[in-house]
């Protein structure tokens, strides 16, 4: 079931455009926003809501890379593994992440704390390398930084 | 604005870090460009017969006359109607980080310019589509837009003048190919961003099938300073063929990475060695990508190429976003090569043959000579399929993109990956 809040959102999204549907991917961004990522459950939930089929849905769904088919951690954290970071050292940055999380990219931590995924160039190349947690932007990006900041995320 | 004239599209910018807000920027002469156009009384044939005459060219990469597409878009009483604007902030060609600089710190000059364009086209609907990890930009960009619906910039019946414009913000499910101009579109109607076949092109049968113009941050943000100061004001600005001015970017190790607004034509020495201080000591140039991982390498020969739409093709490459990556001497040009070829096989969107198959096979191929498993032939392999990616055989820019980097890395740098597949290693390793 999807709350009255999350309605509220999406029909205020819909308003702007001339089909209901084109705001299918507003709507997974609503639910997730709220829930963290989108079940089945969701999922058809939001097609219903919609007008369209949960199969036409969910091949947006997974077309995007912010859309989360699975569960995540409590926080999320976005590699860039693009060519500028990559020349930065991009590839050691990835590296040092995982061993530090004791993860691969894809995966989540056994308690839930962090998702890792590598990402598209997040546009700061001139502070490379770069990645991002939950919503905010980390950049020049050493192995000590890393630590830092990834400790303030519980 | 005397003293931005040569920066028109970053001088007014704070040096704080922060954006340009509504009172500053109209302080600065903003909005004075709407007030030209709607109270004084251009028509929207004399708007894009300006924005025609600056030669003004798309700042997204691709170089496409502004005012001539904008040209095409069928007006008139029996024209399909609605008409839309679509703004394509959809930032993600690796290494550029241009349009970044102009959402986040001067969001009010981006909406003044799509107001404009959009009275150019009789568009009364646009929207701004913004990649979705572009956090502090969309903040910024939905404060702006609601400040200018208050101040009656945007809305119904525009500081009186009859002209009404509704601006919507999407944030994007976060997708590569989302930027090419018709996959933005599938995009913005909700669905899988696959690129469209063309013809019919989107100026004719565009968002929900409607005449739709799709214009670049950057190209978009030149608008309001071509009709304040005039086209051939903006002309001037360039140093070459191509009017006013660009924002040029360098990433690698060269001492200052960073972002410059400069004359549209800057060689590239100048870009490289005086704005980005040269290769960091102890390294040496190798080639670099003048705009962004779908452009050709070009090498030092090139150097002093002015950084425009006209020239660089003469040096066997393109401006594309303006935003150089560069490649020293102690960096594998072999494994820059696989970085990018693994990036376009990742951002496929898997619907043309000779991008799905082709891309992940030559990523595949790289990998493979750069961990010392390379093979004899590898490389006539490589050269095989970057010719099934010639522009043509597939709907999209993606696969031609990728053949520009693969190739010219072939041309270029053959000795080195030569040197892989002999040696079973990569020498820089």
């Amino acid at each position: 079931m999807l709350t009255a809040e999350e309605i509220s959102e999406i029909e205020k999204e819909a308003a702007n455009y001339p089909r209901r549907d084109a705001v299918s991917i507003d709507a997974l961004r609503i639910v997730q926003r709220r829930r963290g990522w989108v079940s089945d459950e969701s999922l058809a939930d939001i097609a219903k809501h919609l007008g369209m089929s949960a199969a036409d849905l969910d091949g947006v769904a997974t077309f995007y890379n912010l859309i989360y088919r699975r569960p995540v951690g409590r926080h999320v954290i976005s590699v860039c593994d693009s060519v500028s970071c990559w020349i930065m050292g991009g590839a050691r940055v990835c590296e040092h992440l995982q061993e530090t999380l004791g993860i691969g990219l894809g995966e989540t931590t056994p308690d839930d704390r962090f998702t890792l995924l590598p990402t598209v160039c997040l546009g700061c190349c001139d502070r490379a390398p770069a990645m991002m947690v939950d919503r905010d932007l980390h950049s020049d990006l050493t192995a000590q930084k890393i630590d830092a900041e990834i400790e303030k995320y519980q | 604005m005397t003293a931005t004239t040569e920066k028109p599209l970053t001088g007014g910018i704070p040096s704080d870090g922060s954006m340009l807000d509504l009172r500053a920027y109209e302080q600065a002469g903003g909005y004075q460009a709407i007030r030209k156009v709607l109270n004084v009384g251009m028509t929207p044939k004399a708007v894009i017969e300006a924005v025609k005459d600056a030669n003004l060219r798309g700042r997204g990469g691709a170089g496409f006359p502004t005012g001539l597409k904008w040209s095409f878009v069928p007006v008139g009483k029996d024209a399909p109607n609605p008409t839309y604007l679509c703004v394509n902030a959809d930032e993600m060609e690796p290494g550029t980080f241009k349009d970044r600089l102009l959402l986040e710190r001067n969001p009010h000059q981006l909406i003044e310019g799509a107001i404009v364009a959009a009275f150019a086209i009789e568009a009364d609907i646009a929207y701004i589509f913004l990649r979705g990890e572009y956090i502090l930009a969309a903040e910024r960009l939905g404060r702006a837009i609601a400040d200018a619906y208050g101040r009656n910039y945007l809305g119904k019946n525009i500081l009186g003048s009859g002209y009404s414009l509704e601006l919507h913000l999407h944030l994007s499910g976060g997708r590569y190919i989302c930027g090419d101009e018709t996959g933005l579109l599938n995009a913005l109607e909700g669905k899988r961003g696959n690129p469209r076949s063309k013809p019919p092109f989107p100026v004719v049968s565009g968002l929900f099938g409607k005449p739709t113009v799709v214009n670049n941050v950057e190209t978009l943000s030149c608008v309001p300073h071509i009709i304040n100061n005039g086209a051939a004001w903006f002309r001037a600005l360039g140093r070459g063929k191509d009017g006013g001015t660009k924002l040029y970017g360098a990433s690698g190790k060269v001492k200052r990475p960073g972002l410059w607004e400069l004359p549209m034509g800057t060689p590239v020495r100048e870009i490289l060695e005086e704005q980005a201080g040269g290769m960091r000591d102890g390294l040496r140039f190798r080639g670099l990508l003048p705009g962004g991982s779908s452009t050709p390498f070009i090498v030092a020969e090139h150097l002093d190429t002015p950084m425009d739409f006209t020239e660089m093709p003469k040096a066997g490459s393109r401006l594309g976003t303006g935003t150089m990556i560069v490649l020293d001497d102690q960096t594998c040009p072999v494994g820059m090569t696989w970085n990018m070829m693994r990036f376009f096989a990742r951002e496929s969107c898997g619907f043309c043959t000779p991008c799905w198959s082709g891309l992940g096979w030559v990523a595949r191929i790289l990998k493979a000579i750069e961990e010392g498993r390379g093979k004899p032939g590898d490389l006539e392999k490589l050269a095989d399929q970057a010719k099934m990616w010639a522009p043509g055989n597939t709907f999209c820019a993606l696969a031609p993109g990728a053949a520009d980097p693969l190739n010219t890395a072939l041309k270029y740098f053959r000795d080195d990956f030569e040197r892989h597949i002999r040696e079973h290693r990569c020498p820089w390793r």
